[in-house]
């Protein structure tokens, strides 16, 4: 009997839970509150975390609290530290959270809330959490060792290499994509731009601040560039008034294209310290500090949703992104319900300073659903402003013209009602000289943020300063994203490159630095510079690549994982793994193909090409081309993208068929044959 | 009161350690504390040292973004 009592209080929560999610999925026509979503969620998050994730460390994985961590055997008080379990869920999550599960959910939105939030508390639990859980599980089991490392140990030498190119790639686009929705928020917003501009003398000043005057104070420094980006924003707003200095800072989306690719280069091989340490100490502090805000915020609020739970675009015809509700929207939504990126950041840091393996359940699993609570917050954001707001933000101008007043005839055409003066009003509103084709989440997700704090800060006076401090927010993380990517990138290609030419191997040699940063640099530049002179926006055609790519990564990681399973005998399990990394492979691959194949041209980038092609022999020009050279481009670019996206299959093809070959050699084996390090492997390294 | 003062002081070291690992830099009295009882032989880097160290391990080769 007091068995069955231990799990009443749990057994509130699911009821809760499910009538929370009940009513939030029956909501035909009136407005819900948006904390109704949050309650589903969190009972949701709950219940999985006590029930399944319970199940998968004790059944599948069989954590063991006596069996030494790689931070005990290799305690050096630098990489290897016991930690913890609280103080390591922090350093994790705030490796783990980015712009992913920001900018995801808010093109979701278009579908409405409904099928997006139901994607991410289904994916998370399923596959998103599991996978985080399960590589970092593999990887402690293993000294800490990293994705591509692991995949050549259970996998194979070949695997590993397919894998390892399919990363770099991946990162590519990830750089590309990101970079892009900067370049979106910032371009004509004098405002953003001076803003996100400032950062790098802060930065700059912070970092000589650190190294020579006073060392080591991080927390003093950290405090004194918080107030000093405060200061950036609210100058700003002057300098966006001020007829001299106005025009200085308003640029288009090329100039910030060059600007970017400049700095992404400049900054990746400066001293760290100087800049790229410094910025990511601010951007670190303000995204976890702003996503707590958010949460509170919604909380206090708890705004009204005013999109429709599911908008007439679930059949494939939505202006935002193209393609219909299986596969796109699982790929659209990447982090926040699974996100292959998270596998690099499992087999990273983290599992080399676990203190005892029953804590990767709360940093694992718990930590993946904390992200995924991110990006229902940012689904609540986007979908408690106007629908005929969010769709002026994020409609490519091919679809909507160049002014409110076309914009707003658009849109009541899609049924969703708005005026040209609401449309002006919001530009107003949030210091902005137009709001249109802003696509890319993170404008329409400031003005969500925006709305939801001036609600409760400063009122519609503050609501500009709340704008722009939510565009500062991300365009800072991205930056020390793009800019700490492009490092990685750099050595990376180094070390691929040194096999055939060895000087250009060693890190320290300034002409193997330059060479490898400029094609790390030119690689994404090249993308972005496509996306951003993209007619239909380049967010359209970009963002589900990126989301394939990345999802493909989830896949393979749990690929990974299930070959590990089936290698210590425990395939009865292996389901745990199996079912996410096939629907994954299902959503990815149709997708993939969709991608290249798909006969409309807004979906297929062969179509598309095909379409121009013609019209190129007819001698006409399609729009966005205004000449022959830039339709010959058009057709050239959807070539490349259709060769990524092919690419992307084959790599995730080949993983599965090696990763099935494994599992069958496994099966035939009687005994395990996974390479863990043994649990008597206490002393084999102690005393280094 | 003082059992509250030292839960407080705790409550305040972990929020540290949080907010320092969150940029890659871990507890250094903890760094001192294992060169102590396991290499008291070798003298322990100065906590400037220390902190160049761990920048060069978070950006140096093979480190990879957040999504």
């Amino acid at each position: 009997m007091p068995r069955i009592l231990n799990h009443a209080p749990w057994l509130v929560l699911a009821v809760l839970g499910a009538f929370a999610l009940g009513t939030v999925a029956l909501a035909r026509g009136e407005t819900i509150n948006a904390l109704w979503l949050v309650v589903a969620a969190v009972c949701t998050y709950l219940v999985s975390y006590r029930y399944y994730s319970l199940f998968i460390a004790t059944r599948v994985m069989r954590l063991d609290p006596a069996r030494p961590t790689p931070a005990m055997r290799h305690n050096d008080g630098l990489d290897y530290v016991p930690t913890n379990q609280y103080v390591l869920f922090g350093h994790h999550f705030a490796a783990i959270a980015g712009a992913g599960p920001l900018v995801g959910p808010v093109l979701a939105a278009q579908m409405g809330y409904l099928p997006g939030m139901l994607w991410i508390l289904a994916g998370v639990v399923v596959a998103g959490a599991v996978q985080d859980f399960m590589i970092l599980f593999v990887s402690m089991r293993r000294d800490g060792r990293s994705l591509g490392e692991l995949i050549k140990a259970e996998l194979g030498d070949i695997p590993g290499v397919i894998a390892l190119f399919g990363t770099f790639m991946i990162m590519v686009i990830i750089l590309a994509v990101l970079a892009l929705v900067v370049v979106k928020a910032l371009t004509n917003s004098p405002w953003g731009f001076f803003t996100v501009a400032a950062t790098v003398p802060i930065a700059l000043f912070m970092g000589i601040y650190m190294r020579f005057l006073r060392p080591g104070r991080i927390g003093e420094i950290s405090i004194i560039g918080f107030f000093l980006l405060i200061a950036a924003i609210l100058l700003g707003g002057q300098v966006a008034q001020s007829e001299t200095w106005a025009p200085v800072f308003t640029l288009t989306g090329i100039q910030i294209t060059w600007i970017l690719i400049g700095y992404g280069f400049v900054a990746s091989v400066l001293p760290v310290w100087l800049l790229l340490a410094p910025r990511d100490y601010l951007s670190t502090f303000l995204k976890v500090g702003t996503i707590v805000m958010l949460a509170l915020c919604i909380l206090l609020v708890a705004p009204p949703m005013k999109m429709p739970s599911v908008t007439r675009f679930v059949d494939g015809t939505g202006p935002v992104w193209s393609g219909s509700l299986f596969p796109f929207l699982f790929i659209t939504i990447a982090c926040g319900a699974v996100s292959g990126f998270h596998a690099l950041i499992s087999s990273g840091t983290t599992p080399k300073m676990v203190e005892n393996e029953l804590h990767t359940r709360f940093i694992g699993y718990g930590g993946m659903l904390t992200e995924s609570f991110v990006a229902i917050m940012a689904l609540v954001a986007a979908s408690c402003i106007e629908p005929g707001i969010y769709f002026a933000m994020n409609s490519p101008p091919a679809l909507l013209g160049t002014t409110a007043e076309s914009a707003a005839q658009v849109i009541n055409n899609w049924g969703f009602v708005i005026t040209p003066e609401m449309i002006t009003q919001t530009a107003q509103d949030v210091g902005e000289v137009s709001i249109l084709s802003r696509a890319g989440g993170a404008p329409t997700l400031a003005v969500g943020m925006a709305q939801i704090f001036s609600d409760l800060f400063g009122g519609k006076g503050m609501m500009a300063f709340w704008y722009h401090f939510a565009i500062l927010f991300e365009a800072l993380f991205i930056l020390t994203a793009v800019d700490a990517g492009t490092r990685a990138g750099r050595f990376m290609l180094q070390d691929l490159l040194g096999v055939f030419f060895k000087p250009l191997q060693r890190t320290a040699s300034w002409a193997g630095n330059l060479i490898a940063t400029g094609l790390c640099v030119a690689a994404w530049g090249y993308i972005l510079y496509q996306g951003v002179v993209d007619p239909l926006g380049g967010i359209n055609t970009f963002w589900p690549l990126f989301g394939i790519s990345n999802q493909m990564l989830a896949g393979i990681a749990l690929i990974l994982a299930t070959v590990v399973l089936f290698r210590m005998k425990r395939e009865r399990y292996a389901w745990v793994t199996m079912v996410p990394a096939a629907w994954l492979l299902i959503c990815t691959l149709t997708a993939g193909v969709q991608k290249v194949f798909h006969s409309n041209p807004a979906i297929g980038f062969l179509a598309h090409a095909e379409r121009f092609s013609t019209a190129a022999n007819e001698g006409r020009l399609l729009a966005p081309a205004t000449s022959m050279e830039q339709m010959r481009q058009v057709i050239f670019n959807d070539y490349l993208d259709a060769a990524l996206a092919s690419l992307f299959v084959l790599v995730v093809l080949a993983v599965l068929v090696f990763g099935i070959l494994s599992c069958l050699k496994a099966l035939r084996s009687d005994r395990p044959t996974t390479r863990e390090i043994p649990t008597g492997g206490a002393t084999a390294r102690a005393g280094d | 009161m003082s059992g509250l003062k030292s839960n407080l002081s705790r409550f305040r070291g972990y929020f540290e350690q949080t907010a320092k690992l969150m940029i890659g830099v871990p507890d250094y009295d903890t760094y001192l504390e294992h060169m102590r009882t396991r290499h008291p032989d070798q003298s322990a880097m100065t906590y400037t040292e220390f902190l160049d160290n761990r920048l060069q391990a978070r950006y140096g080769a093979g480190k990879a973004g957040c999504c």
